[in-house]
């Protein structure tokens, strides 16, 4: 019935973002004294394996119990509230973190992931993957389980022995993460 | 080693000459036309693969993008209100104590989705050069004026109707060190959410009838012409204000998997 509307096309984040997207507090999405805290940390490489220092990844996630938030106050938060969305600049080598908690299984039961929108200087437009958790079942997620292991790898994060996550980023080359086309 | 965040006050910094650039360009769109000619669909995005841009080069997946479904998560998006933007952060012309320099200008529109639905309360974040082509940012080295009374940088909400609005200064071109004698356009950056995470976008808005157009390669990344006129706004005296403000309207279509669109329930 309705046409559909063209898209507006989308164009690099360029190199100065940094006094406009960055906020304080934009990393954590929950304190680090909640007593589920998680840290989420990694690094963003570019096809050479060079670190990307201007870049920013943003998360988007249901809570522990798989409830997806619509509270606002990502940008102001207070503390309590679990917004499910974060957003880091990478830092001068590329790094960036979050403190978070594991996205829980939401009522379908299907297996929960950390939803990524990433951008670059130097990419012309958007890039989104997932971040699955180290125990995930791959078996029973249609998307897991139709990736060979090797790309399977680039989209589940690794549990370090202080029990942090670490996911790394990898824009291109052989061990480039996943990216996702939903239409 | 092209550096855009360093910008060239040696016109020998970098070896490639603009007629290199518009002739890699040609050679795409000349491609692009070809394709569109043998019948194969229009591509009104831009290209991630696309080396005129230098930074570029390692920094597009060069795998193919994988088809999924959305899950749940992503058919959502996460909400902003009032209690995350202030309303005067649509204002770029009143975070300090005096008035910026330049050109003050009023840019609003629309954010729909494909259906031509509108994106209501949602985020939308802008940040920009000054009029004399300057970012405050400590790597932008170009020897043009800071403006101690502009940041360059604003938020608002859509309204009800999905509308933005934010009053500013217009931006001034600046040089980058892609190649020799490189300049981008005025340009405004543009980073909005839509009603589900997938609907994501970061963008540039452009002024109409911009004489660098042709010569830019992040602009002509675009391939198909429409593609490219979708980041112009368009001059629209009815909204300029007088002996205040210029005019400018542009909407933002986001299109990609979402959710069923309803009605709000507060609607008539």
């Amino acid at each position: 019935m309705t046409q559909k509307l063209p898209a507006t096309p989308g164009q690099t984040i360029g190199p100065f973002f940094g006094f406009s997207l960055p906020y304080e507090g934009g990393e954590d999405l929950v304190n680090r004294t909640h007593p589920a805290a998680l840290r989420l940390h990694g690094t963003v490489f570019d096809g050479a394996g060079e670190p990307i220092p201007d870049a920013v990844i943003e998360i988007w996630q249901a809570d522990e119990h798989g409830v997806i938030s619509q509270s606002p106050g990502s940008i102001n938060r207070d503390g309590y509230t679990f917004t499910g969305f974060g957003r880091a600049a990478a830092d001068a080598v590329g790094n960036y973190q979050f403190t978070t908690v594991e996205p829980g299984a939401g009522d379908g039961g299907a297996v929960p992931f950390f939803a990524v929108a990433f951008f670059c200087r130097g990419l012309l437009g958007k890039l989104h993957t997932r971040i699955y958790l180290p125990e995930c079942d791959v078996e029973s997620d249609p998307f897991l389980s139709s990736l060979d292991s090797h790309r399977r790898a680039s989209v589940i994060a690794s549990r370090e022995p202080d029990g942090s996550l670490l996911f790394n980023l990898r824009v291109q080359g052989d061990e480039e993460t996943v990216f996702l086309d939903f239409d | 080693m092209s550096d855009e965040a360093t910008t060239s006050t040696d016109p020998m910094a970098t070896t490639v000459t603009q007629a290199v650039i518009l002739e890699e360009i040609a050679a795409r769109q000349k491609s692009y036309q070809a394709k569109v000619a043998a019948g194969e669909p229009h591509s009104e995005g831009a290209e991630l693969d696309f080396p005129s841009y230098r930074s570029s080069l390692l920094r597009h997946p060069t795998k193919d993008l994988h088809h999924v479904d959305p899950e749940t998560i992503e058919l959502w998006s996460p909400a902003f209100g009032h209690r995350d933007v202030a309303e005067v952060e649509a204002d770029l012309t009143v975070q300090h104590s005096g008035e910026p320099l330049g050109e003050r200008i009023v840019v609003t529109g629309q954010v729909l989705d494909g259906d031509g639905h509108p994106v209501r309360h949602q985020l939308v974040e802008v940040w920009q050069a000054n009029a004399a082509g300057r970012y405050i940012h400590k790597r932008d080295q170009h020897p043009a004026p800071l403006d101690p009374n502009f940041t360059g940088t604003g938020r608002c909400i859509t309204d009800e109707n999905g509308f933005y609005r934010f009053q500013t200064i217009k931006p001034g071109a600046y040089p980058w060190r892609n190649h020799t004698n490189a300049w981008r356009p005025a340009h405004i950056h543009f980073s909005v959410f839509g009603s589900a995470f997938t609907q994501r976008i970061i963008t540039q808005m452009y002024f109409p009838n911009d004489p660098l157009f042709p010569l830019d390669p992040i602009f002509q990344s675009i391939l198909d012409p429409q593609g490219r006129a979708r980041l112009v706004a368009n001059y629209d005296h009815d909204l300029t204000t007088p002996e205040y403000a210029l005019g400018y309207r542009w909407n933002i279509v986001l299109t990609g998997a979402q959710r069923t669109w309803t009605e709000p329930e507060d609607a008539e």
